[in-house]
């Protein structure tokens, strides 16, 4: 796609369409947004994630001006909004809550923008049935709200806020409530209308296969705090934190002391009586420093035999097995009681295959399948 | 449902009786051939006939829904914006004060009410006449508007609004063209309630009213003094018809309100 060559985060003159400057927000004695500091650029399709009650939708509502940044400032191509009021801004916002218009038809929910910038009839309704043919909902159109389904509601607040086609979308949740192939479809149609039309796209989602799949970058949140911006390969393959490992995809964590050998490479004792495991960091690590290895499932093999020449192996009983359809997950539990997850694709049929409950196997993997994080 | 007991059965009939058994007899005697109030002479309706052509009455009848109609519409406006001053302006200096000021004049006696109103008018020199009964309804009505409002507002969602703005509006069309068409069966039966409660008040209206202006219920109260007559009864009988489309109206519009927020409020949280 177009990650390869779209990079403004990485070129020191680019100016951003957005600026958080130590923003901070407070409810009452209750901090929100944590003196946070972030850039997003033009056409950029921006992600935030985190957990439930992180400020993800309090940072969407200072963007669209429903509330004011108790410190920092927020700026918009270069100006500070903080005295623009929400009607004022190029900002249109897709609500969590949806904040469909119950007394209005999906028809008219969807012209409601468009109708406020007088266009004129024509254009309006060309306008409407574009959106309605784009979300699916043409047969709908005369329907009010609450004479719909929850995911087709959903469908008209995401028309509601496109239909203005803004500079800047924030999408509050837009494709939870619907079904798989649906949102599929749909965070295609999102990548489309961006690259069609150059929209910069802020989205929260709680889906982070989403989030991978749309987002130029993501950011992982955590009580009002960035935990790491970067694009989802990164965050995935280089997460900066145990936290947003953990937060992004599966992962296992293995705590133990490092000791440096060599260039960049690390020996690591995690546990009585086992070998030492070894693993390549860029990041510095004193001797005998408290980390934690991190290693994706699906980086870790299953072997009846012990591997040769693999750089860590440890040996386990299976535990349990999940059965994905296209996928397994193997919970390996070895000497100490410690519990670690190896995937494998599943190209056999599943009566044909290699190893079973209560099995003993090797686990093993290279030295750079890990990560090795301090905290 | 459990049948009634005749316990409960009597209580009922025993309490509408003694509440609506009045107003029948009264509705009964306006059909009376008879002048004679207590003699039954046969059904006519020559009374409302006879009392289409007294103009004495017809003036007072047309004060009175003139003031009704100005004094509501007033009380509306200015309920509603005590309303949403009531539950939009989070905290601030005098809010408990302020509130409680405007629910006072619920509680307080018409006749303090109507005295006070009195002496202002006076004082400022106001001459009395259908103005002041106006300003003196008005201020009683807008306390029953701005109940019925804000307990409309508390429960609407404020995003909505936000949407509105957000997609463009100024907030004075948020209002007009969001917030307003939602509460609206909430202001409409405020402004029944009001207009109700301005056409059958006595009391505020004879201390403010002067010998310009007349209200029905004033008219009544002065003939009856005289002896009642049929005439009066036909009179009070349409009194009481209007009345009941009132308040049965406001009712039914709150109650289909009710039950459309109660579907849009399980809609919201299915969605
Ligand atoms: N108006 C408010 N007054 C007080 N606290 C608030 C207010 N709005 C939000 N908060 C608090 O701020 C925190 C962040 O809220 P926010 O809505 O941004 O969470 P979120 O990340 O969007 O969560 P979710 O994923 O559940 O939607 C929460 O702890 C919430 O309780
Ligand atoms: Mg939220």
């Amino acid at each position: 796609m177009q990650s390869s060559t779209f990079a403004p985060w990485e070129d020191p003159d680019a100016k951003p369409l957005i600026r958080f400057k130590n923003v901070t927000k407070r409810f009452g004695e209750f901090t929100a947004i944590d003196n946070l500091t972030l850039d997003i650029f033009e056409r950029e399709f921006f992600a935030l994630l985190g957990p439930s009650g992180c400020g993800k939708t309090t940072m969407m509502r200072m963007l669209a001006g429903f509330e004011t940044a108790t410190e920092g400032v927020i700026e918009l191509a270069g100006q500070d909004i903080a005295p623009v009021p929400p009607n004022k801004r190029a900002v249109n916002m897709m609500f969590q809550s949806y904040a469909l218009f119950p007394h209005l038809s999906v028809w008219d929910n969807i012209a409601f923008g468009l109708r406020r910038d007088s266009k004129s009839k024509d254009e309006i309704k060309a306008r409407v049935e574009e959106m309605l043919r784009l979300v699916r909902l043409e047969k709908f159109a005369h329907r009010k709200p609450h004479q719909i389904s929850g995911g087709q509601r959903q469908r008209v607040a995401l028309a509601r806020s496109l239909a203005k086609a803004p500079k800047l979308l924030l999408l509050d949740e837009p494709l939870g409530a619907l079904d798989k192939k649906l949102r599929q479809d749909t965070q295609f149609e999102l990548m489309d209308i961006q690259e069609k039309t150059g929209t910069t796209f802020v989205i929260v989602t709680h889906d982070q296969e989403e989030a991978m799949t749309v987002a130029s970058r993501v950011a992982v949140m955590d009580q009002g705090q960035l935990m790491q911006v970067a694009t989802p390969d990164r965050i995935y393959e280089t997460p900066n934190s145990v936290y947003v490992a953990d937060f992004i995809g599966d992962v296992n964590i293995i705590e133990g002391r490092a000791t440096p050998e060599g260039e960049d490479g690390y020996h690591i004792d995690w546990a009585e009586g086992q070998p030492a495991l070894t693993a390549k960091s860029s990041a510095k690590f004193d001797k005998g420093q408290k980390c934690h290895l991190a290693i994706r499932p699906e980086k870790v093999a299953i072997s009846a035999e012990r591997p040769a020449d693999a750089a860590n192996a440890v040996q386990g009983r299976v535990h349990d097995i999940a059965y994905l359809g296209n996928l397994s997950t193997y919970y390996v539990e070895l000497a100490d009681g410690s519990i670690i997850k190896a995937q494998t694709s599943n190209t056999r049929r599943i009566s044909r295959r290699s190893f079973t409950w209560e099995d003993t196997v090797w686990l093993s993997w290279t030295a750079t399948a890990g990560v090795l994080l301090a905290n | 449902m459990s049948r009634m007991s005749w316990f409960n059965t009597v209580s009922l009939t025993l309490g509408f009786a003694f509440l609506y058994i009045p107003m029948l007899i009264l509705i009964v005697y306006s059909f009376n051939e008879s002048k004679l109030v207590t003699v039954w002479a046969g059904f006519s309706t020559k009374w409302y006939g006879e009392l289409f052509q007294n103009d004495a009455f017809l003036n007072a009848a047309w004060v009175t829904l003139k003031v009704a109609v100005m004094s509501s519409t007033l009380a509306t406006i200015l309920g509603t914006m005590a309303a949403l001053v009531l539950v939009r302006a989070g905290r601030f200096m005098g809010r408990t004060l302020f509130s409680g000021m405007i629910y006072a004049p619920l509680v307080m006696p018409e006749v303090i009410t109507g005295l006070s109103l009195l002496l202002l008018f006076i004082g400022i020199g106001l001459d009395r006449g259908v103005m002041t009964i106006v300003l003196a309804h008005t201020t009683f009505a807008m306390c029953y508007v701005s109940v019925v409002v804000s307990s409309r507002l508390v429960t609407f969602d404020r995003s909505l609004e936000e949407a509105a703005l957000d997609l463009g509006c100024s907030p004075a069309e948020a209002f007009r063209l969001v917030t307003l068409p939602i509460i609206a069966p909430a202001v409409i039966s405020g402004w029944l309630l009001a207009f109700t409660l301005s056409l059958d008040d006595l009391v505020i209206a004879s201390f403010t009213s002067g010998p310009a202006a007349t209200t029905l219920p004033i008219k009544i109260f002065s003939a009856v003094r005289l002896g009642v007559s049929p005439e009066i009864n036909a009179l009070s009988t349409i009194m009481i018809g209007i009345v009941t489309v009132g308040v049965i109206s406001a009712s039914l519009i709150s109650k289909q309100a009710l039950v459309r927020q109660k579907r849009d409020e399980q809609a919201a949280a299915r969605g």
